[in-house]
């Protein structure tokens, strides 16, 4: 998997400067963290270093999933982050219950005009019928040009929220709605 | 924060939304700082303050007015520091003035300024014209002392409704940190920004840090307290209509920007960092169009979407749109405007109008089920196809994420999606490859524009998580070779960069973002843990620290110093320039680089004036005490019946939203959670015991609010905290409802936002949520 490769790029770079970074290759001292932990059943199971998903305060937070990665047993502040120095709120403390919950919607779900419930769809599908309804709304409002001026826009289609993703999606959404689509109506969180 | 000798929090409460935080201002105050906490309502940070002041929701200009003019009067400013590195010395031109709450300027029917009205005098060459004495009647300065001389003791409390000793207090306290090696910080969130006067509170802030010289120092500046885990990143990478990927404005469709190099001239000011945009501009549209950019064609700069000239495509706007009918689909990244909204109703009515709706979230939210019958809706009625795409959550990806200090850390994987889900990265990649294979055969102008579009992150299902992070730090296009920074882009198409602020996180030895060295080297930096962007600095504008000699003013919280005999800037922080220039240099002397004048803008153009000027909120109980103008003069107003003004005879009581600990924002990442919703399960609305008395309401009753827009139901919670004001002589009340529910969860409840008026601020169109007229009575 690529991430383990930066993982271990990132080792050989700042391993010299810091000994907390001697052991596995998720770059901090796991024996630390299980000294302070020590529940039982999570003794065997690997850490991984996250950060909160609330608010920007920006707290590392430690996830422990099941060997068979299939579910999440425990989740812990960092205590080796500057920032929260392993403590949480209420919120960043119950970050398991983000994937525990049945509340979580686990299929594409599609709801046709006039329909009074959802339909499970395949990925493929909802990508195929998706991108047919961009292309056949943005081709009819498609504006190549306006008083002579290259505008290459339409006006609608909206994107709106990303307050809560990665640097990366917010790239590349940003990217593909402005870039690639031509997207005016772009927003996010930051203006409500 | 903790190295702050006063803390002001005015317009947040991080004891309840960020509360570790938090614990940072705890340090402070352990080591002797005092905090101040300025709140329509006593909360959980009021509690753990030395000093409370009650300001009345929508006065923090008439408050902070206040502040400056007993600071001014007083002497108790910074000297060196504001005649040095600000722009009080500069000299205004004749035609500026300011008479009964307007600006030169004002067109009265186009409700807009002329702002070339508030500009500087200048010499032959057109350098602006200071006096460091600042004793010139036009300098800055003398205007704006003159401007706050108004905002008397007397004048301001009585608008604030903010008791007499004590705000007398907080200007001493406060403005003793104005001495030479003191360090006040001012905190803020939402409680600033949402406001028809949004804008002007914060830059009324920052106004107040700068005369103090609390700016670029340990311990001082103005701290945004932001509220999502990335909207410090998705603000960076242009998730917003008006700007690109670092803070570049978006082209628009006018004559002078039909090529590249009119775009250039209108976005890059002559003097400060940004003379560099056109380099951070051209390595954009590489990262964008790649090998279709060429420099004969532009770099594709005529690919951009161009936005119409003077149209406004921010949210209220939008909305409005969509309500008219002008909007065919939409993409929902995470996003719930149906709680979220300001006079929420008519946004859930809107969606109906259109055609098509992509949800992509974890859960389905109030807004992707707005058809249903649980909504209110007839669903029959109702033709929008719904397309709700699964995401995962942030541990069953991998990533980064931007914090309040621009820290960008990364998260692991802990394991994989659950269910079907996918992260946001894939689906994003997924609908782009469906997409171009779509359009790949076609030759229309919209097909040529996502023709044009790179997308080189592999055929895969996920695409290439290092190519894309590669993209966004930037690379050499020949070498491919990781650059170590922005001053290595270059404005000839032979580096590519997808946002040019984090250019220099993944330079050829790794991905900066993950790292986790927390040592200290110094001052709390901890400059090895993760990285920091611009360029791993993690004081902006540090210079400021340090006087005209490049001494700190503070030696115990130096950050960077001149050293003479090396001849060059040392110290635990990044400095802001070349390290070589010498501190008296013109290049070495002005701290604020971002800026065009290099210099902190005491006095700065805004659409709504160039200072910070009281106004009432939209709705407002008492007239305008400081002029005849009673409402922010330039913002736009949504009129129709779906948007009425309510009026003091019929909506009596001041309301405000705000949120808790519990919970987040609409509610989505909470309300589906059984411990978040255990912990507050209801829907509430806070209340003085002296209102529930005159009303008959008893604690925990069910009550219902109204305003002009609507009403809902919810449970009163009558608390202490609450206390009537008087302002103007006249005893008004006020309420306040949490904003985090909906109809959908675990929990659920009425949406405040059902009874907030649709108007906002006039330079960054936020939603005043804060402060709008309601009445309350027994259900
Ligand atoms: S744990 Fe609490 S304070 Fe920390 S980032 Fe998460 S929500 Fe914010």
């Amino acid at each position: 998997m690529a991430t383990q490769v930066n993982r271990r790029q990132f080792l050989k770079l700042s391993g010299a400067v810091a000994a907390t970074l001697a052991l596995a290759d998720l770059g901090f001292n796991e024996s630390n963290v299980q000294a302070k932990t020590k529940a039982l059943k999570i003794q065997s199971l690997k850490p991984t270093p996250t950060i909160c998903p609330y608010c920007a305060v920006g707290c590392g937070i430690l996830v422990y999933a099941t060997e068979a990665k299939d579910d999440v047993v425990y989740t812990e502040g960092d205590s080796d982050s500057p920032i929260n120095q392993g403590s949480l709120c209420s919120k960043g403390g119950s970050i398991r219950q983000i994937y525990t919950t049945e509340k979580r919607v686990e299929k594409p779900r599609y709801r046709a005009p006039g329909s009074n419930k959802w339909e499970e769809k395949s990925w493929e599908w909802m990508y195929e019928q998706i991108a047919k309804r961009v292309k056949e709304t943005r081709d009819r409002t498609f504006v190549e040009k306006e008083d002579g001026i290259y505008v290459n826009r339409t006006d609608s289609i909206v994107s709106l929220g990303g307050a809560a993703l990665d640097n990366e999606e917010t790239h590349l959404i940003s990217k593909l709605m402005r870039a690639g689509l031509g997207l005016t109506y772009i927003e996010h969180q930051a203006r409500i | 924060m903790q190295y702050s000798d006063v803390l002001m929090v005015i317009g947040a409460n991080p004891a309840e939304n960020h509360p570790i935080g938090f614990r940072w201002i705890t340090k402070a105050l352990k080591n002797g700082a005092t905090l101040i906490s300025v709140d329509p309502r006593f909360t959980r940070t009021s509690q753990l303050a030395n000093i409370y002041g009650q300001l009345r929701s929508g006065t923090d200009i008439a408050f902070i007015g206040g502040m400056i003019n007993y600071i001014l009067e007083n002497h108790l400013y910074h000297e060196e520091y504001v005649a040095n590195y600000t722009n009080a010395s500069y000299i205004l031109s004749d035609a500026y003035s300011f008479e009964d709450g307007i600006f030169s300027g004002y067109d009265e029917i186009e409700r807009k300024y002329d702002t070339s009205k508030w500009s500087f005098e200048t010499d032959a060459e057109g350098n602006v014209l200071v006096d460091k004495t600042l004793q010139h009647p036009r300098c800055v300065f003398q205007l704006m002392k003159q401007h706050y001389s108004r905002y008397n003791l007397e004048t301001v409390t009585s608008i604030t409704g903010t008791d007499r000793d004590t705000y007398l207090e907080i200007c001493k306290v406060f403005g003793s940190t104005g001495q030479v090696g003191k360090a006040g910080t001012i905190l803020y969130a939402m409680g600033g920004t949402q406001h028809t006067v949004g804008t002007q509170n914060i830059r009324i802030f920052a106004i107040i840090q700068l005369l103090l010289g609390n700016i670029g120092i340990v311990g001082g500046g103005v701290n945004a307290l932001r509220g999502e885990s990335n909207v410090q990143g998705s603000t960076d990478f242009g998730l917003l209509y008006h700007s690109l990927p670092g803070y570049i404005d978006v082209p628009k469709a006018v004559p002078e920007e039909n090529n590249l190099a009119g775009f250039l001239a209108r976005v890059t000011p002559k003097t400060g960092y940004k003379v560099n945009n056109p380099k951070f501009i051209i390595s954009m549209l590489k990262a964008y169009y790649g090998d279709y950019a060429t420099k004969e064609n532009d770099f594709g700069y005529h690919m951009l979407p161009k936005i119409s000239n003077g149209k406004n495509y921010s949210f209220m706007y939008l909305f409005e749109e969509m309500r008219k009918g002008g909007l065919e689909g939409i993409f929902l990244w995470g996003s719930n405007p149906v709680v979220s909204s300001p006079n929420s109703q008519s946004a859930h009515d809107a969606l109906a109008n259109l055609k098509w709706m992509v949800a992509v979230d974890l859960w389905e939210t109030e807004t992707s089920a707005f058809w249903q019958s649980e909504a209110g809706k007839n669903y029959a009625d109702i033709d929008t196809e719904v397309f709700l795409l699964p995401a995962c959550s942030s541990y069953e990806k991998y990533g980064t994420v931007t914090n309040s200090g621009r820290w960008m850390q990364y998260r692991w994987e802990a394991l994989p999606p659950k269910g079907e889900s996918r992260a946001d990265l894939q689906i994003t990649h997924e609908l782009a490859l469906k997409l171009k294979e779509l359009y790949q055969d076609e030759n229309t102008p919209a097909a040529r524009q996502i023709n044009a579009m790179s997308w080189d992150y592999g055929t895969d299902h996920h695409p290439d998580f290092d190519k894309v992070a590669k993209e966004i730090n930037g690379y050499d296009i020949q070498t491919k070779r990781q650059l170590s920074g922005f001053g290595e882009l270059a404005d000839d198409g032979s580096t590519a960069c997808g946002c040019w602020i984090y250019c220099g996180f993944y330079p050829e030895e790794g991905n900066l973002s993950q790292r986790r060295d927390n040592v200290d080297n110094g001052q709390s930096l901890y400059s090895n843990w993760s990285w920091v962007w611009p360029m791993n600095r993690r004081v902006l504008y540090n210079r400021a620290s340090c006087d005209l000699n490049g001494k700190p003013y503070n030696e115990e919280k130096a950050l960077i110093w001149w050293d003479e005999t090396k001849q060059e800037w040392t110290g635990y922080d990044v400095p802001d320039f070349i390290k070589t220039t010498k501190p008296t240099d013109p290049a070495g002397s002005k701290p604020f680089i971002m800026q065009s004048s290099l210099l902190g803008d005491i006095f700065a153009t805004r659409s709504d004036g160039p200072l910070p000027e009281h106004y009432e909120p939209y709705e407002s109980p008492v007239q305008n005490a400081l002029s005849s103008v009673q409402f922010n003069p330039v913002v736009d107003i949504f009129e129709g019946k779906h948007n009425p003004r309510g009026d003091y005879d019929k909506y009596p009581i001041i309301g405000t939203t705000y949120r808790m600990s519990e919970h987040w924002q609409s509610g989505t990442m909470t309300r589906n959670q059984p411990w978040l919703s255990e912990l507050a399960s209801h829907m509430f609305v806070e209340m003085s015991e002296e209102l529930a008395q005159e009303k008959g309401i008893g604690d925990k009753d069910e009550i219902i609010v109204t305003s002009a827009r609507g009403e809902i139901k919810a449970y009163a919670l009558v608390t202490k905290r609450f206390k009537p004001y008087t302002v103007l002589g006249k005893k008004v009340h006020h309420i306040g409802m949490i904003w985090h529910f909906g109809y959908k969860g675990i929990v659920t409840g009425e949406t405040a936002n059902k009874v907030t008026p649709i108007i906002g601020d006039a330079n960054s169109n936020i939603p005043e949520y804060k402060a709008f007229l309601c009445d309350v009575r027994r259900a």
